[in-house]
């Protein structure tokens, strides 16, 4: 048990600080997306894991020698049978801290997918008077305004693209075509999922490195698997000349203008210009011997903190 | 036959037309003088009176409840709804990004300089 959490323990502040930044520096996830994606994921869910565990086993180390023991006596702390005595207050302290970090991710994760959801709705409510729906295209809806906008809203069976007068105005219909590619991937997908999971993740522990890289590059990683999608319908010339159009009308409509002018700054990862470089010069994937390696070792750091977690008596 | 959600609309952009206060039955009128394409049944004042209570609910319409019949209005025109619609796909809430994907994110100067470069424009 002692050598368990301190194990864990270890493992919670690699995942929580080294780790996340050299993955965020290395330049292969652009080669990888999607074993990059599930690297994140793995070091997000077995930060949190062993986070908790290592608090946990720390906390019930005086009770008995594995998970069980500790369990067990825990239980008859908790029912009176035992006084709290035995636990001493640095080990409650401990029990008591893994068990609010627990509540207070699960809490996150409830209450940032209720304003999300909040958030659609409102803004569906809106769209559905303000849009009308495509005459060509299913589940798509346009709105007039200038500014080249396109989106998707996520919804289930509601989910809906979005584009703006001003965008088709802007584009070809081959760019057009590559736009809608790219933002039905999101949807087919689901990449709101892993949005949302990320965006709690960066609200439950904001302080923490690993939380808002994690964002960043999950955030980045979703946009270049939908280039990828795109591009296996419409030419490289055109994705690119329709990044680069919208773009350049957006830039002369920034969001601080629109926001007040109030020249707030805006954190935004710079993912159009890695998006738009990794398009311009082209490096190839990368080869699929690394790409296993990589995804066995997300397994890996996922299955480390569950296994020291759930087989008792694992290490003594 | 006319979704509930298409008579919300019909019903907004009556609404957007005429800025000043209008009564259900007018509305009645108004929308049935429409050409519909599906829908060629006589449409009920209760229908309509759904219809604005529920965009009553989202804020979207007010009550002048000095005069009998109620009179109805929209709460603000639509310019400025497109504008608050903008505003939550352009904005830089911290949710955003996972309320809806756009196709570009938000571009900052400094990235600005950066495309053009990559795309030979500097």
């Amino acid at each position: 048990m002692f050598w368990t959490s301190w194990l864990l323990a270890g493992l919670a502040i690699a995942l929580a600080w080294p780790v996340p930044v050299f993955l965020s520096r290395a330049s292969w996830p652009a080669r990888a997306p999607f074993a990059a994606m599930v690297l994140w994921q793995a070091i997000a869910l077995a930060g949190g894991l062993s986070m908790i565990g290592a608090m946990l086993f720390w906390g019930l180390l005086p009770l008995g020698g594995n998970l069980g023991e500790g369990l067990e006596g825990l239980r008859r702390i908790i029912l009176g049978q035992e006084s709290l005595d035995r636990l001493g207050f640095i080990h409650t302290f401990a029990l008591s801290a893994a068990g609010l970090l627990t509540v207070h991710l699960l809490f996150t994760l409830w209450l940032t997918y209720f304003r999300i959801n909040r958030q659609r709705r409102h803004h569906r409510d809106l769209l559905h008077l303000l849009s009308f729906p495509d005459a060509e295209r299913p589940d798509t809806l346009v709105i007039n305004h200038k500014a080249p906008v396109a989106y998707c809203l996520p919804g289930g069976s509601r989910s809906v693209t979005v584009l703006s007068d001003g965008l088709m105005a802007l584009l070809s219909p081959e760019e057009l075509r590559a736009v809608l590619l790219h933002e039905q991937t999101h949807l087919a997908q689901r990449h709101h999922l892993l949005l949302w999971a990320f965006a709690a993740w960066r609200a439950a522990l904001p302080w923490l490195p690993t939380s808002k890289l994690a964002q960043r590059a999950v955030s980045s990683l979703i946009e270049i698997m939908a280039d990828d999608v795109a591009l296996r319908h419409v030419t490289k010339s055109t994705l690119v000349a329709a990044i680069a159009l919208v773009a350049s009308g957006s830039s002369e409509l920034p969001a601080a203008a629109l926001v007040g002018g109030s020249g707030e700054k805006i954190d935004t990862p710079a993912t159009t210009s890695a998006r738009l470089s990794r398009l311009l010069t082209p490096e190839p994937a990368l080869g699929t011997g690394a790409q296993v390696l990589i995804l066995s070792g997300a397994l890996l750091l996922l299955a480390a903190p569950t296994a020291l977690l759930t087989v008792p008596g694992l290490l003594h | 036959m006319a979704t509930l959600g298409d008579l919300e609309r019909a019903v907004m952009d009556l609404l957007w037309e005429h800025p000043e206060a209008i009564t259900a039955n007018s509305l009645r009128d108004l929308l049935s003088g429409r050409p519909s394409a599906t829908d060629t049944r006589p449409l009920a004042v209760t229908t309509v009176l759904t219809v604005l209570s529920r965009l009553e609910k989202k804020a979207l319409v007010e009550r002048e409840r000095s005069s009998r019949p109620h009179r109805y209005r929209a709460v603000t025109s639509r310019a400025e709804h497109t504008a608050e619609l903008m505003l939550e796909v352009l904005g830089s809430a911290p949710d955003r990004e996972a309320v809806l994907a756009r196709f570009i994110g938000t571009v900052s100067e400094g990235e600005a300089a950066t495309l053009r470069k990559l795309l030979g424009h500097d």
